[in-house]
């Protein structure tokens, strides 16, 4: 079982990649989810299959019994599913808002930040293009 | 002793008050000059030898101690006794400033650290408080901050004087492996062996640049001048008196413990022989009062520099007098320029002339200072020029000749600065000339007056304060008394000789001025210009490095990262061995099967459809997938929450993407498209790859069999996950929900941005 | 779908079940499938649903609070239930303590914080993308 998870998880993080690549938003967004999903898998796989009941005590019982699953992983994942929605969802308004404001869905065409040409950084020239007031 | 570090503590702590008390009453101003004057008195009255240790991680050994010796002690009684009226001076000097309040507090600031570092017996104590320095003294450069020349010189200065802390706190690290304790009185203790360690050429190195660097040695010595750009009590505090002293006081600290090393000696004697000649050079062809008493500063430094770097008994003595004589004129002279610029509007010593019949007591301090300066006898200068002219004669090589030339040219300086806008007949000026306040006069007048009373009366100080302090330097008691007769007939010969040129020199200098002046190629090379390159070089390299890292292209360094990450995983994998099959396994089932196929078709829809709802359905059916997998995997909380959280992700998707336009077709071209699907089918099989390698380590059962026996005794759940989530791992939780709340209100801010759209 | 009748006279009662079903599953989540996580996501799928038929203001004036508001309460709650083992017993933060003799303890007040974090979180993504 666990490698047919392991495969799986192969799977989905080659898909999540493809997206993630793609020039378009929405599909960038598609490919996180998948990439939670890929995480999930791994944890739980990583945690190995040591029984497929679920990790619930016995009513009257001290102790979990033989053949439970590993409790471990599972609320690892279970709050990973719940953190990796909330990345995604930030990710899908961060998408809206650049859609708002940038009027593009084209991750190559979002260079605000790092514009072709870049203003001079340099203090001497920034310095010379004021008026000195000292008067040697 | 309790009280060392209170004494450094105070200034401090009065550092809110003086903010905002002077901000509430700027006309208290001159009362905050009893802060340095009552530490001044404190620190008359407190024994020498006085010490404090306060271990603060034993475990790393590192503590913060204090101590007061001769030569701390000298320091310390220069920068309160200075500073008081270095504070009484700039209150006047700064009245009715907007920023009078800020410049106090700055000031205060400074006097702290300064303190600080000179009572600091161990190392990085005095590593923070010199770094306190270097920042108090970019904010007094730059306190006229609306003019660019006064903010380049902060910058400078900062630049200048931080590397050089960095270059030191090298050493230091190295010092205290070396020694094997960060105490400075410990350290001094092992002298012979400490010059004798491997580090010690490495020590001695990154030290000494850090003090050059602080005490503006060649071939750092360019900030000074330029420091000029801040106001005249900040360059007779800071850049005469006291701050670039703090690279010669740290080398004098030192000296007993490196005296005997070859390179200690040849880089000192170099560097300062070096500095005294250059600065003289450039204080003659300077025409600005301050900027020429800033190249005589950098005159003196190097002379304290060389006389420490001289392994005599005298050269203590000498340094030590010469210290105090130097604080004592310069600061003099430097706040009499400041009364200078302020009353005749100038400071051009080619312009100002006659101003002693308008502001006869600045002319006779002036005068004081001057004489001082030019080590005329009767003044306690006389003293140190002779010790200096005994020691350097006593060296072999050119150090007599350049002594020679350096001290003439400091008689054309005094001359220029002290007597030449005095004399003749006045000036034209845009204004009336008269004396400043009390406030502004007494400081520079009394310094002066010092500097006369301590030459015809040097028992008392030479007991009480150079002896100590030349001991200090040495390592061990000099036995030298000023006052005593050292030189002989040559020494004397020698000294009238410097006098006579220098005087010769000062009558002419008015035509001499004007052709060194013309000598560009001095600022066309200087490591002035030199900085300024490195400075457009580094710039030119950052951004020309930004255009080829930060290209703008989210394809680009995801593929990167990828390529880096997994490239660099398989890499390992391979190399190490460590591929793998796991041996055991659990069984499959077959509905396990079919929903794993269903997950991976999901999975190649949405990779792959070129419809994007297709490929929305594609993701939908990877998550439902995935729920139900949980479902036979033993975890029903799993499946619950998945399921939860994909209705809601598909509403939320839907909502969103029915805002976006639907023509979001994947725009990449088809070679694009092949080398993603290489990168993604590569990435994929590194990551089976490692899923198989940690599958094959063996698994250790202890963390979740414990899990399972303590969750119903301890935690009083029979939901194992649940009792993990809530209890065991609840720290956890508690970021996992923090990171929740932080994602919403992130949102919420992009959410409530209602910009209006941008012109692409 | 704001035409439809059905849907607009069940959203109602379509919430308030699911809001007494996810505080079931909360309450119950300590020893069977459940929990805050769980519980809070289903309080936050009836208050979509609610908003989905009726519009997200009518949802808003029912939350009485910003989502926001919510959440920022539930990490308070559950921060705070770290806080009584530090004050009485010496333990380290978070070390959940109980009634003596009761199932009631800090567990309960700390999934009840994680429960009103996920609603809030999730309401404050989804209902400003919803139609008024």
């Amino acid at each position: 079982m666990e490698i047919l998870l392991a495969l799986l998880f192969g799977v989905l993080l080659a898909g999540a990649v493809h997206l993630l690549l793609a020039r378009s938003l929405p599909r960038v967004i598609l490919g996180l989810l998948l990439l939670g999903n890929a995480a999930n898998i791994a944890i739980l796989a990583g945690g190995r299959v040591l029984g497929t009941a679920p990790p619930l005590v016995s009513p009257g019982a001290q102790a979990l019994a033989a053949g439970a699953a590993n409790p471990l992983p599972q609320a690892l994942v279970l709050t990973a599913i719940v953190i990796s929605f909330g990345l995604t969802a930030f990710v899908m308004v961060l998408a809206w808002a650049v859609w708002k404001g940038e009027a593009v869905v084209d991750a190559e065409a979002l260079r605000s930040a790092e514009p072709p040409a870049l203003p001079s950084t340099d203090p001497a020239e920034a310095a010379e293009a004021e008026p000195s007031a000292e008067a040697r | 002793m309790i009280a060392l570090p209170l004494l450094v503590a105070l200034p401090f702590l009065a550092l809110p008050l003086v903010a905002m008390g002077l901000r509430a009453r700027p006309a208290a101003a001159p009362l905050l000059a009893l802060l340095p004057f009552g530490l001044f008195l404190a620190l008359l009255l407190l024994p020498p030898g006085a010490a404090f240790t306060a271990e603060r991680l034993p475990s790393l050994g590192l503590e913060t101690s204090f101590r007061l010796d001769g030569l701390s002690r000298l320091m310390a009684l220069l920068i309160t006794g200075i500073g008081a009226g270095i504070f009484l001076y700039a209150s006047a000097y700064l009245k009715g400033h907007a920023a009078l309040h800020r410049f106090l507090a700055v000031l205060t600031l400074f006097m702290g650290a300064m303190l600080g570092a000179v009572l600091a017996d161990d190392l990085f104590s005095l590593f923070v408080f010199w770094e306190l320095t270097s920042l108090a003294s970019f904010m007094l450069i730059g306190f006229d901050h609306e003019r660019a020349a006064a903010r380049r010189a902060a910058q400078q200065g900062l630049m200048v004087t931080v590397a050089g802390g960095l270059a030191m706190l090298a050493g230091f690290l190295l010092l205290a492996a070396a020694a094997g304790t960060t105490r400075i009185s410990l350290i001094l203790e092992q002298a012979g062996a400490l010059a004798a360690h491997p580090f010690a050429p490495w020590i001695i190195l990154l030290v000494a640049g850090g003090c050059f660097a602080k005490s503006a040695q060649w071939p750092l010595h360019f900030w000074l001048p330029n420091a000029m750009a801040a106001p005249a009590p900040v360059s007779a505090y800071l850049h005469s008196a006291t701050m670039v002293k703090l690279g010669v006081y740290l080398l004098a600290r030192l000296n007993p413990a490196f005296q005997e090393a070859v390179l200690w000696q040849g880089l000192l004697t170099g560097a300062g022989g070096l500095t005294m000649l250059t600065g003289a050079l450039l204080a003659l062809r300077e025409r600005d009062l301050k900027r020429k008493l800033a190249w005589s500063t950098v005159v003196a430094l190097g002379t304290l520099v060389t006389l420490i770097g001289l392994e005599e008994p005298l050269s203590a003595t000498a340094a030590v007098v010469f210290l105090l004589v130097h604080a004592l004129y310069k600061a003099s002279l430097f706040l009499i320029s400041g009364i200078v610029d302020k009353k005749a509007g100038t400071r051009d010593a080619l312009v100002l002339r006659g101003l002693a019949r308008a502001m006869p007591l600045t002319a006779l301090a002036a005068a004081l200072a001057g004489l001082s300066m030019a080590g005329a006898p009767g003044f306690i200068g006389a003293f140190a020029k002779d010790l200096l002219f005994t020691v350097q004669l006593g060296v072999p090589g050119l150090l007599p000749a350049i002594a020679l030339a350096v001290n003439a040219a400091m008689v054309v300086v005094a001359g220029v600065v002290a007597a030449r806008p005095f004399m003749g007949r006045p000036m034209e000026a845009d204004r009336a000339v008269k004396e400043p306040p009390l406030a502004m006069l007494a400081p520079p007048l009394l310094l002066a007056v010092l500097g006369l009373l301590f030459g015809l009366l040097p028992g008392p100080i030479s007991a009480a304060l150079i002896e100590p302090a030349a001991g200090a330097i040495l390592g061990r008691p000099t036995g030298v008394a000023l006052g005593e007769k050292q030189g002989d007939e040559l020494v004397l010969l020698l000294s009238l000789a410097a006098l006579g040129v220098g005087v010769v020199m000062y009558l002419g200098w008015s035509r001499l001025q004007p052709r060194l002046a013309g000598q560009e190629w001095l600022d066309r090379y200087g490591p002035d210009s030199a900085y300024g390159e490195v400075l457009r070089a580094v710039s030119r390299t950052a951004v020309a490095l930004t255009r080829r890292v930060q290209a703008g292209s989210l394809r680009r360094y995801l593929s990167l990262t990828l390529l880096m990450v997994f490239g660099g995983a398989g890499l390992v994998l391979v190399l190490a061995g460590g591929l793998a099959i796991p041996g055991q396994a659990a069984p499959v089932r077959v509905e396990q099967a079919l929903l794993v196929l269903l997950i991976a078709a999901g999975a190649a829809a949405a990779a792959l459809m070129r419809d994007l709802f297709a490929q929305v359905m594609g993701a939908a059916l990877v998550g439902f997938g995935a729920g139900l997998l949980f479902l036979t995997l033993g975890a029903p909380d799993l499946a619950f929450t998945q399921f939860t959280v994909e209705v809601i992700a598909v509403v939320l998707l839907v909502a969103i993407l029915a805002r976006l336009p639907f023509r979001a077709l994947d725009a990449r071209r088809a070679a694009e498209r092949r080398n993603d699907a290489i990168l993604a089918g590569v990435v994929g099989a590194v990551g089976v790859a490692v899923m198989l390698a940690i599958l094959s380590v063996p698994f250790d059962p202890r963390i979740p069999e414990w899990m399972g026996q303590a969750a119903v005794p301890e935690a009083k759940g029979r939901n194992v996950v649940n009792v993990v989530i809530v209890d065991f791992r609840a720290l956890d939780t508690l970021g996992e929900i923090a990171v929740l709340l932080i994602a919403a209100l992130a949102a919420a801010a992009l959410l409530a941005k209602r910009g209006g759209r941008r012109e692409p | 779908m704001k035409e439809s009748l059905i849907l607009q006279s069940s959203a109602r009662y379509v919430l308030w079940t699911s809001l007494a079903v996810s505080l079931f599953i909360l309450l119950r989540g300590h020893n069977e499938p459940g929990g805050g996580f769980i519980g809070g996501l289903v309080g936050a799928l009836g208050f979509v649903f609610h908003a989905l038929a009726l519009g997200q203001g009518a949802t808003r004036r029912l939350l009485r609070l910003d989502p926001l508001a919510w959440a920022g309460l539930g990490l308070l709650a559950a921060a705070l239930a770290g806080l009584p083992a530090l004050l009485h017993h010496g333990e380290p933060f978070l070390t959940q303590q109980w009634l003596a003799g009761t199932p009631i303890g800090t567990a309960l007040l700390f999934d009840l914080g994680v429960y009103l974090v996920v609603v809030g979180f999730a309401l404050a993504f989804v209902l400003p993308f919803l139609e008024e």
